[in-house]
């Protein structure tokens, strides 16, 4: 088996009081018909504003929510299945927006060992777990500190070391890095990069363009539909659709849409700054 | 209105094993009417500086005058100093409280003293500077909107105060590019209209490129460098050393140059980067 998860015509629907006695309950779709296959070992970023359903999406993939209609598959297994909750969840871990609100204990390792200690594994097991999973996010040497003397990224990092615990072949990253300033986003996403080379499948949702352009796939969300899905290049170079949905449009692809209006013969995949820089380059040294 | 800060020092924990100086003889002014903006890494004293200039911290050493009052000297109103200054803290929507939307509003302006019904007129005042309809929101409960909403709630909330300095710290932080640029778009509305001093710290260089008339980047406590944005800019390889970005069309200007492609001028917004580019391409 190739993938991991498997979403089949999903359909998400909240329920919120219309107000109006007469009708009552009015239903709305968060995720409308969406169908989603994830590779084992990929790197799948999530785009979309605010209430496009990307957020509602990765919930429903470790049964945090459960489909209102279509299936959804982890590992093999349907999120519906009781049974198997835990296999699901096990597979499928979940790194949430604020580091503060995942943090359980009072000392670093203790909070990593959290996750492990509920799996009922062996005390010997647990500990070096917590040391391995520490070492890959590069806090081995704050085990014994408490949490709340360390910086937002470092916090980040101590919740991805928790879910790392589990040992999931999935983490789903909910906008690890949407409170942290920009030395915490590094350090997070260079996590998060290391943790796919060595296997693990990785669902980034994230606001920000450069973050997506280190996947290998992106998929844009809108209205509880998937609206684009394709390579960063493929899909940034899109910029009239993410305008419409009133996505940033990548800084880059619209310096090189106003140049290509005045007449300036730029390649169709230029995206990124490095392209960019590359193309000038070879023009002026051409002539 | 202005503010003149004077070698102001502040240390945390003072005598303490954990000491750490967080100010260390800042020195700057800011004249009526400026848009400054405030950059430096996590760590580098921006809040603490901040928290200094309406009175929420004092000074271990060092004078604060703001329109030329020592704020501090001893028996300073302190109220008086807050209701010219207002601070908007990070994740303001943090600290929403009240039943309704007009409530939460009011309860700064009924502090100052305002009778019920003109903090009301207050609260529909700022409720309309921050973009939303008062009739539509004013008796909705706060907690029932959207982030974006819930931010800009919080932020009319100081602005009810009719601040002669308004402060923000990291304003749209967590929000969606859309909320982003609204809330951007607003806080520049105000500075225009209000023509007040505004001070924003932010992470995102080409914001305060966009929108600051001056420039303050702080390091370990100080201010490192005090500028227009075409002044600190221009530092690139300086700001980066520090580990700070640049605004994305000084970044790519930077990296031509380091390729041997030199052009002199600051470059900061998208339009200067297509001129400069559109130069550079036809040059060959």
């Amino acid at each position: 088996m190739n993938s991991i998860v498997e979403i089949n015509n999903l359909i998400f629907s909240y329920s919120r009081e219309s107000g109006d006695e007469t009708t009552g309950c009015i239903f709305q779709n968060a995720i409308d018909g969406v169908d989603l296959t994830i590779k084992k070992g990929s790197f799948t970023a999530i785009i979309g504003r605010n209430g496009s359903g990307k957020s509602t999406l990765a919930k429903n993939i470790n049964a945090l929510l459960l489909p209102s209609s279509g299936v959804v598959y982890v590992n093999g297994y349907d999120t519906r299945d009781q049974d198997h909750l835990w296999d699901i969840r096990q597979t499928a871990g979940m790194v949430f927006q604020n580091p503060d609100n995942q943090i359980v204990s009072s000392i670093v390792e203790e909070d990593v060992a959290f996750g492990p200690e509920n799996l009922g594994i062996s005390p010997s097991e647990i500990r070096k777990r917590v040391e391995d999973s520490l070492g890959a996010v590069n806090m081995g040497d704050y085990r014994k500190k408490p949490p709340h003397l360390l910086s937002g990224g470092q916090k980040q990092r101590i919740a991805i070391a928790g879910v790392v615990a589990m040992k999931p072949q999935c983490i789903i990253f909910d906008e690890p890095t949407a409170m942290l300033d920009p030395k915490g986003r590094g350090e997070v996403m260079e996590i998060i990069r290391e943790l796919n080379r060595e296997g693990i499948t990785v669902v980034l949702i994230t606001h920000f363009m450069e973050e997506a352009a280190l996947a290998d796939r992106v998929i844009i969300m809108d209205e509880g539909k998937i609206k684009l899905d394709g390579s960063p290049s493929s899909v940034f170079a899109k910029r009239d659709e993410l305008k419409s949905m009133s996505l940033d449009v990548p800084f880059i692809v619209e310096l090189v849409h106003r140049l290509r209006q005045k007449g300036v013969d730029i390649p169709e995949n230029t995206v990124s700054r490095k392209d960019l820089v590359e193309y000038i380059c070879r023009s002026v040294h051409r002539k | 209105m202005s503010i003149s800060a004077q070698k102001i020092n502040h240390i945390y924990s003072k005598g303490l094993a954990d000491q750490t100086v967080a100010l260390n003889d800042v020195s700057f002014d800011i004249n009526d009417g400026e848009f400054v903006g405030i950059i430096g890494h996590t760590g580098s004293g921006k809040s603490t500086l901040l928290q200094h200039l309406n009175g929420l911290l004092k000074p271990d050493s060092g004078r604060i005058f703001i329109n030329g009052r020592d704020i501090t000297e001893k028996g300073v109103d302190m109220m008086e100093v807050r209701r010219s200054t207002g601070l908007v803290f990070q994740y303001p929507e943090y600290q929403l409280f009240e039943e309704t939307v007009e409530k939460d509003i009011a309860f700064g302006p009924l502090n100052l003293g305002l009778s019920q019904e003109e903090a009301k007129d207050r609260a529909a005042e700022a409720l309309a500077m921050v973009g939303l309809e008062p009739c539509e929101v004013a008796q909705k409960s706060p907690f029932d909107l959207s982030g974006g909403e819930k931010r800009r709630i919080a932020i009319a909330g100081v602005i009810a105060m009719k601040p002669r300095v308004l402060i923000l710290d990291e304003p749209t932080a967590g929000l969606d590019p859309k909320a982003h640029k609204e809330i951007l778009d607003m806080i520049e509305d105000i500075h225009k209209n209000e023509k007040n001093i505004t001070i924003l710290v932010s992470h995102k260089m080409d914001d305060i490129a966009r929108l600051c008339d001056k420039i303050l980047v702080m390091e370990k406590g100080t201010v490192v460098m005090t500028g227009t944005p075409q002044e600190i800019f221009s530092k690139g390889e300086e700001l980066q050393a520090m580990g700070l970005d640049l605004p994305e069309a000084a970044q790519l200007i930077l990296e031509l140059k380091k390729r041997g492609i030199e052009k002199d001028e600051t470059v900061l917004t998208m339009e200067q980067a297509e001129r400069t580019l559109l130069e550079v391409l036809d040059k060959c």
